[in-house]
């Protein structure tokens, strides 16, 4: 009931009714940021996430993965089933924003695409430098972070990603698959 | 207020359980029906993929859940892993009432007769453990046929000649193909071999009160909304709950097998649903809550009679732990060769199940069920990019132009792939959970190359125009779900764990029907072989009841 009803809600209604519902475990989102719209992310952290998600699943015809809401699908698991990999998503993105502030003394964000791409192959193929991403971290977080948007862009638009149904479509597959009633509306 | 004593209880509500719970209840004998988890409806969670139990990464949609159920792995080099039950190496089968033969692809093989006789048809094999059942096909033939009329089964033998002979039909008519199995089919006949569409614990006309299956796309890992999916919870446990002599105990967590003074089996204690402990006696326990929980059970049931767990005097309770290898080949065609026309899965052959050269047992292959999206989106020819511009665009167009042929290799079991209960993890009732190590014999390797480049080769006759292959051996356990072996049966108590008839052979009173029995796991699923020793053992229980054996000795 709960988990169908939240992706037809506004955020902040949603953020409202979880407080409620299931106090304490918003704390982590709050001590990190007061002000964020989020669950889980900080704004500066989802706006990073929206570049990231854009990566991973880039917009052409069809949208990407900021627009169809992979940065809304994780942080909405963060607090919910994924709760395992808060910590992960803290440090990955914090020490993917002070590389880059190093390197190319700008945010991820505000990097060139291709720079960008070539940034995430070198997490990809485990290349990353300094001790953020020692014991192989760059390469797994990497990995989380593209499951992940994986799963919001193909998985059920219920969970927060996959906005309209917008995968399905771009697939030509009826979707959701309901009895007497198998088409979505276009 | 305390339980009243029955004749029979049974532990786990699932392919093995549910069969012996109508067989007992319905002859007569009072019977309580433990399950871990609860009904399950379709509309708890629909055709969601991210929870399916082919893929639970938001968590298990038929349970077992995250919060409350752990494993632990070792793997080969030494290092243990804390596993939840939405992770793959868990080895999951569902936790609900029918267990996974509410989720599962609903196929329905026998097995056939050289799976029975491993030892005997291949001789012995250096490093593992193969042998015979202490049974022959022929002895399980009629429960075989039990299973296919009482839950209810689709097929057709007539095209298969390796098919092991049978007394009646099965009740209904096999399922046509989809534009996919069609085409695979005119391939496989091409190439000499002999495709039939593979039997189906799925209706494919109404049966027994049930519809016909409609053909969703969703099927495997989910519930079926109108039930032409057949299981136990939607067949024998009602009517062993008509029967009136079978109570369904479900959210209830067996935590050990009791005994008395005398080193006698009286019952057994659990945790009910709302966790409160609590003992069952009976004069005969059952234990069916699969290979792996079946093990975990007896392991952490030790007293001064039985140190080392229930019958396990000789250290082969959770030995020989097995499941199968997927060998498996990808194929993309230049055209659309999807047609929305499920589940999928329809076109077998038994070809290369037995006596291949240079091969110990083998598999059948078959094309494999309708990919959702998501786990689509992980499959890619070696080399392909697995995120970005390409990757999308991978998707986008050969969403409807992949085949997959993939079977399930007959594992050689060995004595090191194990169970063992944990020294210092717990569950959230506190119980030792299992701790699975061990990986599959080595020889494995060649029957599933052998079987993946028959896969291969299949789909290349199909017109695939670019293909790719996997072994789909795991580098460390090897169960998923369809775990066995566990307290095999034999006819020798050093080198077994149970008699023919599923008994513990030091205890008269303590029985186990399910996967666990399994000698060998034959190159098929094992959910109707399962099915068939529930009927094999839940019948031997009652005859033997009906005549006054009480199993005290």
């Amino acid at each position: 009931m709960e988990i169908r009803n939240q992706y037809k809600l506004s955020r902040r209604k949603f953020l409202q009714l979880a407080i409620m519902g299931s106090g304490g475990i918003l704390l982590f989102a709050k001590c990190n940021s007061s002000a964020s719209s989020w669950r889980f992310f900080s704004n500066a952290e989802a706006q990073l996430m929206d570049a990231l998600a854009d990566q991973i699943i880039p917009p052409d015809e069809w949208p990407g993965g900021r627009e169809s809401g992979v940065t809304n699908y994780i942080d909405k698991q963060l607090v919910g089933p994924y709760q395992r990999f808060q910590a992960k998503y803290r440090k990955g993105l914090q020490a993917i924003q002070s590389n880059c502030e190093t390197e190319f003394q700008r945010k991820f964000e505000k990097m060139a695409w291709t720079e960008q791409t070539a940034f995430l192959e070198q997490m990809e193929a485990g290349k990353m430098k300094g001790t953020d991403w020692a014991d192989g971290f760059d390469r797994e977080f990497f990995d989380l972070i593209r499951t992940h948007s994986m799963q919001a862009f193909y998985g059920s638009s219920r969970h927060g990603g996959n906005k309209d149904n917008v995968s399905y479509k771009m697939l030509k597959l009826d979707y959701p698959l309901i009895i007497g009633q198998n088409r979505y509306k276009s | 207020m305390a339980n009243q004593k029955v004749n029979a209880l049974i532990v786990g509500a699932g392919a093995g359980g549910g069969v012996v719970a109508k067989e007992l209840s319905t002859a007569g004998m009072s019977v309580v029906l433990f399950e871990q988890g609860d009904w399950i409806s379709y509309d708890d969670h629909t055709n969601d993929e991210l929870h399916s139990e082919r893929n639970p990464v938001l968590g298990n949609a038929c349970g077992p859940d995250d919060n409350r159920y752990r494993r632990v792995n070792v793997f080969p080099d030494g290092s243990q892993h804390i596993v939840l039950p939405s992770e793959g190496d868990y080895n999951n089968i569902s936790a609900c009432v029918g267990s996974g033969t509410v989720t599962y692809g609903a196929l329905a093989w026998r097995y056939m007769r050289e799976d029975f006789k491993m030892k005997s048809t291949y001789g012995h094999v250096a490093g593992s453990t193969l042998d015979d059942w202490p049974i022959s096909y022929d002895d399980l033939e009629p429960f075989y046929e039990k299973a296919e009329w009482e839950i209810g089964v689709s097929g057709d033998d007539t095209l298969n000649p390796f098919a092991a002979p049978r007394n009646k039909p099965r009740p209904m008519p096999p399922f046509s193909h989809n534009k996919e199995a069609e085409i695979l089919k005119e391939a496989a006949l091409r190439l000499g071999y002999h495709p039939f569409s593979m039997p189906m614990l799925r209706n494919s006309i109404p049966y027994d009160g049930r519809p016909a299956c409609y053909r969703m796309r969703t099927c495997i890992g989910y519930a079926c909304p109108v039930s032409a999916k057949a299981g136990t919870h939607n067949t024998v446990i009602p009517v062993a709950l008509k029967s009136g002599n079978c109570e369904l105990r479900t959210n209830c967590i067996v935590s050990e097998i009791m005994v008395d003074n005398n080193g006698k089996i009286t019952g057994v204690s659990y945790f009910d649903r709302n966790n409160r402990k609590k003992t069952q006696l009976a004069d005969i326990v059952i234990l069916s809550a699969s290979a792996i929980e079946t093990a975990r059970l007896i392991l952490n049931s030790k007293s001064k009679f039985f140190p080392n767990g229930i019958g396990n005097e000789n250290d082969w309770v959770g030995r020989n732990l097995q499941g199968h290898a997927y060998p498996h080949a990808y194929g993309l065609f230049d055209e659309e060769i999807y047609d929305d026309f499920g589940p999928g899965s329809s076109v077998g052959i038994c070809d290369f199940n037995h006596h291949n050269s240079g091969i110990i047992g083998g598999g059948y292959l078959a094309n494999s069920f309708i990919r959702m999206p998501y786990s689509f989106s992980g499959v890619r020819p070696p080399g392909e990019k697995m995120w970005g511009k390409q990757h999308k665009e991978f998707q986008r167009n050969n969403f409807k132009k992949m085949a997959e042929i993939h079977g399930p290799y007959q594992e050689i079991p060995n004595f090191d792939q194990r169970v063992e209960v944990d020294p210092s993890v717990k569950d959230y009732w506190g119980i030792p959970v299992p701790r699975l190590s061990g990986k599959a014999h080595e020889d494995d390797i060649k029957g599933c190359s052998f079987l993946a480049n028959k896969a291969e080769l299949w789909l290349k006759e199909a017109g695939a125009v670019k293909t790719w292959k996997g072994f789909g051996i795991a580098n460390s356990v090897s169960a998923g779900q369809h775990q066995a072996g566990t307290c095999r049966m034999g006819n020798d108590p050093k080198t077994s764990v149970t008699d023919k008839f599923g008994r513990i052979h030091s205890v008269p009173n303590l029985f186990v029907a399910d996967g666990s029995l399994h000698v060998t796991n034959g190159g098929f699923n094992p959910a109707l072989t399962i099915m068939a020793l529930g009927y094999w053992v839940g019948g031997h229980i009652a005859s033997e009841w009906n005549k006054g054996n009480r199993f005290k000795s």
